[in-house]
């Protein structure tokens, strides 16, 4: 469920986090990670402190106060019961400030994820676009490419189905599927659990491939260190000024399926103008995974780019 | 809105509410949310919580954007970062990225 659509809604489909083995196994690591879940949920409420503290320090101290006369133990009462003992003296109808970002936990977690990234020596990229702009074939003929030169695993993420995991898993490299539900983005949190199903050992690069979506994924960090947007020619050359958030924020922007631009009548002066004036600061690749056109520029980019996270972080495995 | 709406029921209970009249959240420009889908969305999920009742105040942020050349901070509204002095562009998010749960109103 996330902030800006309203997907997901309590109750339904719970996430799915498949490493493509057997059924019986799945179902045993779904329980031990339920366990997991519960515990990073604590932790996340309870010592929220890390952040917290100078949020809370500096503004809540007027009102603090007034708390602590309210309810002397703020977290005894667990669940949903607000009406609490003693419960007379909250009575009056008062402001509280709060002044806490929405997406805190989310962003708490995905420090944690980056944290463990880095120092498995593992460059990141979250890769989103819209659904069909050719997210899986381009990350397959990526892995392909770079074949035992850089080697890469993928996080796939996706409503329903494996299809997209066995696609990628053509590539060779291990793919672990995260079906969602129907939640419409990847969070941190997903990241985390789904990662533990990989086998990290001599992986190099992380590739975690967004569900199809424009709009709600840009306000999930997941601990990446590149954000790569993908924009295929038949999208029409002014969508990044359609969706400038998710364009803004990102890193790399890859023109997909460049071979089709002839066939869609695709302006391409105009798609980088405007792409120029939503994300002046991104790289920006011309690519086609059918032909191969552009694919070896955006390789040896992802060679050079973990070159230099290794020479950062010399003590990474 | 689940994560604001927990957060906010939350703070409520620790500040010993048993009713929330008021959730007012601070929502950027350039922070991808839409307003009328969060009061969807919080109409979808305040029933049956001590928020059902709840008025949901949403305070936007407006973009703002750093000019390094011209050491200048400024506005845009169509949230294409064109500094109006020298018509560069900018990358450096000044402000408009804002979800905040800014204050709530109890009982």
């Amino acid at each position: 469920m996330c902030e800006d659509c309203g997907c997901g809604l309590p109750g339904e489909n719970p996430v799915g986090i498949s490493a493509g083995h057997q059924h019986e196994h799945e179902d045993k690591r779904g329980h031990s990670h339920g366990q997991e879940h519960a515990q990073e949920h604590e932790h996340a409420h309870g010592p929220g402190e890390h952040h917290g503290h100078g949020h809370d320090q500096s503004h809540s101290h007027p009102h603090a106060h007034a708390h602590a006369h309210l309810q002397a133990q703020p977290r005894a009462g667990e669940g949903t019961d607000l009406a609490a003992p003693g419960a007379e003296a909250a009575e009056a109808r008062r402001t509280v400030e709060v002044r806490r970002a929405i997406l805190e936990k989310n962003d708490r977690l995905a420090e944690r994820n980056r944290g463990f990234f880095r120092a498995r020596g593992l460059l990141v990229l979250n890769v989103l676009s819209a659904p069909g702009s050719g997210k899986t074939t381009f990350l397959r003929e990526t892995v392909r490419g770079l074949g035992p030169q850089l080697k890469a695993g993928v996080l796939v993420g996706d409503l329903a189905t494996d299809n997209d995991a066995k696609r990628l898993r053509e590539s060779g490299a291990p793919v672990v599927q995260i079906t969602t539900g129907t939640v419409c983005h990847l969070e941190a949190e997903m990241v985390g659990r789904a990662v533990k199903q990989l086998d990290l050992n001599g992986l190099e690069l992380l590739f975690i491939e967004n569900v199809g979506n424009l709009v709600c994924p840009a306000a999930y960090d997941l601990g990446e260190d590149l954000r790569v947007v993908l924009l295929s020619v038949t999208e029409g050359e002014d969508k990044p000024s359609k969706y400038p958030p998710l364009f803004q924020g990102a890193d790399v922007v890859v023109i997909s399926k460049v071979d089709l631009a002839g066939a869609c009548g695709y302006n391409r002066d105009l798609a980088l103008a405007d792409l120029g004036r939503v994300a002046p600061r991104a790289r920006v690749f011309e690519t086609s995974a059918r032909t191969g056109q552009g694919m070896e520029a955006w390789r040896e980019f992802l060679v050079q780019q973990h070159g230099a996270r290794k020479a950062r972080d010399p003590l990474a495995l | 809105m689940e994560s604001a709406l927990s957060l906010a029921l939350d703070q409520a209970r620790q500040a010993g509410a048993r009713q929330v009249h008021v959730i007012r959240l601070r929502i950027g420009a350039l922070s991808g949310v839409a307003p009328e889908a969060l009061e969807f969305a919080f109409a979808a999920l305040a029933p049956g919580t001590p928020a059902e009742n709840a008025q949901l105040a949403i305070e936007h942020v407006p973009a703002r954007f750093w000019c390094a050349a011209c050491v200048r901070e400024f506005a845009a509204d169509d949230l294409i970062a064109e500094c109006p002095g020298c018509h560069r562009l900018s990358g450096e998010v000044r402000a408009g990225r804002e979800m905040e749960l800014a204050s709530l109103e109890i009982e």
